[in-house]
């Protein structure tokens, strides 16, 4: 660095020459040097503090961050299980009145590691002894193989079995905690709850997972950390839903049906408080998928949510219901019944001989299939469609199982004027016990379209209105002389008015045809008739009654009179008092 | 004056050294305490669930009907239906209150042991 020199010999010399003072200039020039040197340490200092500004305000604003995080973050209760990454915390699921239907205990499970084994060859011969289905040879050469460290013998262990593990005595067999589904009812609901098993496995803990039913379905609710501690509300009322199994189970026996299935639906909410299908399963132990066989007859097949069947002479309640909707037809009027109705190739008979005319009301009393066609023969098959799709029959009708959204109706490829014949008494087309249920609680209800849900509602669902007040009052008075004059008379229960209609279809064969003697009845009915707050479903497959000279196979003594046990039982405990028939009569005759 | 306000701040000092000290201490034990009570919990969620579930496994739909079978002598309890529901007007309009009128009071004395084998047994009470 070059430094200015204090007394430059130039202007020394001359301010000698002019008699000036050489010092001034000295002194001046010292004077300069200082103002810069403070200069710079000014500069020096100013970067200085700004830089340990921003220190400071990046220090304060990375902790007032990191507080903003712990205020906004959801706190967590610290338990055994947090410690892994592996959860196997699950909320419980309890019924509409807190009841436990699925829960989570503590168990352990049992697991090998060989290294820290004293005698593989006891351990295995002592386990098989605790433990009849192993197989003791095969442990032993697993216990004893060197590439293996680390062997997982049990799942679930119960108190019993552990203490005997312990007994062995063996420093290599250790436990595991794990957290084990339990459902404490049983059979009961089966379908709905589906079932849990393990998913990844840690040591210390293992997922606890859900593979079918509404364990499935809420599978993130279920296992949400902040939701752990609440527990999951289900519509199904237990005392209800084991109510419904029990009158249903003997209905099945005593009419040797293969398979029955019952829903019970709240109109206005649709909230489903019973939902059976029999044959069931228990959901701790779960049966494996069949391999053979019709997946149908399986007992895990949901015969309400996914059971997609020709259900029959039901479904002609939405044929009457689109056609006084329209307006083509009045409950009074008269239809042409003469038969056979021939159709092309097609002949539509009925199951007896009505004579030659019949009004609408008694086209649904008496379940004239030739009427139901001739009502929807001017209204067409686009308007046909429209009606049924928005009714959801024409998609898989939503529930929270996970098996809802798999089955779908099974619809005409070409949607013909003989199809909108056979589907308006319930031939073409399928549909669910659940479809039906919610079908049936729209009209119910006043009109106005209901989702089946599974989970406890706080109030009514107010949907899309589907047909008229007006018409939905003439179908609910129209299904109550059903039951009081027609095919449903063994419905008739004291105290309790019903209103409601039986289909009893012939099961397809397979092969393009029905079968003969293979009958698939159904009841669908709304009770109290006058003022319906519940629809109820029941579909037997193949009963037979047989206390008659010969066997009888439609719904009216098979479907109606287990339906009929079902409505008498249930509805007290649905706290519905009961009324006399009267009552029910004047309610229609005040507000028709 | 400046000793003074040196040996101020050498004391201030050692006060907020051994502060901190007994509060880094202290603020381990109440995280020790936290830890164990947080173990408490769990084991005691994990009992509550026991009990939980046992309960309901007890009192299951099945088993409570199996019970009620075996105790049908003693309990006559059916399944409720519609005829179990009273009218109000089945109700009787309570009766007023019998004026007590003490005729020929005798005064007693002694337990109700003296008294046994004079008065009826209760079964035979109306």
């Amino acid at each position: 660095m070059i430094r200015t020199p204090l007394r430059p010999l130039a202007s020394v010399l001359k301010a000698r020459e002019s008699g000036e003072n050489p010092d001034l200039i000295e002194r001046e020039n010292r004077r300069l040097r200082l103002e810069a040197d403070r200069d710079r340490a000014r500069a020096r200092a100013e970067t200085r503090l700004l830089a340990l500004a921003l220190i400071f305000m990046s220090a304060f604003f990375v902790l007032g961050a990191r507080m903003a995080l712990l205020a906004a973050t959801e706190p967590l209760e610290m338990s055994r299980g947090f410690q892994e990454d592996i959860s196997s915390a699950r909320a419980d699921i309890v019924d509409r009145n807190g009841v436990v239907l699925a829960t989570n205990l503590a168990t352990h499970a049992l697991y090998a590691e060989t290294r820290r084994m004293v005698d593989p060859a006891r351990a295995a011969r002592k386990l098989g002894e605790i433990f009849p289905d192993i197989d003791v040879p095969r442990l032993e050469a697993r216990f004893t193989d060197p590439a293996r460290r680390f062997i997982w013998i049990r799942t679930r262990l119960s108190p019993e079995q552990q203490q005997a593990v312990h007994e062995i005595g063996e420093p290599g067999l250790l436990f595991g905690p794990r957290e084990m589904r339990l459902y404490p009812n049983g059979r009961m609901a089966a379908h709905v709850l589906g079932g849990a098993s393990f998913g990844q496995q840690g040591v210390r803990a293992a997922e606890v997972i859900g593979v079918a039913g509404a364990e499935l379905y809420f599978e993130e609710r279920l296992r949400d950390p902040t939701q752990v501690d609440v527990p999951l509300h289900l519509a199904l009322d237990l005392t209800v839903q084991a109510t419904v199994t029990e009158v249903l189970e003997g209905g099945k026996r005593m009419l040797n049906a293969h398979g029955a299935t019952a829903v019970l639906m709240d109109v206005h909410t649709g909230e489903v408080i019973s939902l059976v299908s029999l044959p069931d399963f228990d959901p701790n132990a779960r049966p494996a998928p069949p391999t053979e066989g019709e997946p149908a007859d399986s007992p895990l097949f949901n015969r309400a949510v996914q059971g997609y069947y020709e259900l029959g002479s039901v479904m002609k309640t939405f044929a009457v219901a689109q056609g006084i909707e329209a307006g083509t037809v009045t409950p009074q009027t008269m239809i042409d019944t003469r038969g056979p109705l021939t159709w092309g190739r097609f002949r539509i008979r009925d199951f007896r001989n009505y004579g030659p005319e019949l009004s609408v009301k008694d086209v649904l009393v008496k379940s004239s299939n030739i009427g139901t066609a001739r009502i929807m023969q001017p209204i067409g098959a686009e308007a046909q469609q429209d009606f049924l799709r928005r009714f959801g029959l024409l998609e898989p009708m939503p529930l929270e199982v996970s098996e809802a959204a798999r089955a779908r109706p099974l619809l005409p490829a070409r949607w013909s004027d003989l199809s909108v014949m056979t589907i308006s008494y319930g031939h073409g087309m399928s549909t669910s016990p659940l479809a039906l249920a919610a079908g049936y609680a729209a009209l119910a209800n006043g009109g106005r379209k209901v989702t089946p849900t599974l989970v406890k509602q706080q109030g009514r669902q107010v949907g899309e209105q589907l047909v008229s007040p007006r018409t939905a009052r003439a179908m609910q008075l129209m299904l109550h002389q059903t039951v009081q004059e027609g095919t449903a008379s063994f419905a008739r229960i004291d105290g309790y008015p019903v209103g409601g209609k039986t289909g009893s279809a012939d099961k397809p064969d397979g092969r393009g045809g029905y079968k003969k003697e293979a009958v698939l009845a159904t009841f669908a009915s709304v009770f109290p008739a006058h003022e319906p707050r519940y629809v109820l479903v029941v579909t037997l497959d193949e009963p037979v009654d047989t206390t008659g000279s010969e066997p009888r196979r439609t719904a009216g003594w098979t479907a109606v009179p287990v339906s009929a046990e079902i409505t008498r039982r249930v509805a007290p405990l649905l706290g519905l008092r009961p009324v006399r028939l009267s009552q029910a009569d004047a309610a229609f005759e005040l507000r028709p | 004056m400046r000793t003074l306000l040196f040996l101020c701040t050498a004391l201030s000092v050692i006060a907020l050294a051994a502060w901190a000290y007994r509060e880094n201490h202290l603020t381990r034990q109440a995280m020790n305490e936290q830890r164990a009570l947080n173990v408490e919990i769990a084991s005691l969620t994990a009992a509550l669930r026991i009990q939980r579930a046992e309960w309901a496994y007890l009192n299951r739909p099945d088993r409570l009907r199996e019970l009620v079978d075996l105790n049908f002598a003693r309990l006559k309890l059916v399944p409720i239906t519609g005829e179990h529901f009273g009218e109000i007007g089945q109700v009787a309009y309570p009766m007023p209150e019998p004026r007590s009128e003490v005729v020929d009071a005798v005064e007693v004395f002694g337990t109700f042991e003296h008294l046994a084998g004079t008065l009826p047994e209760p079964e035979a009470l109306p």
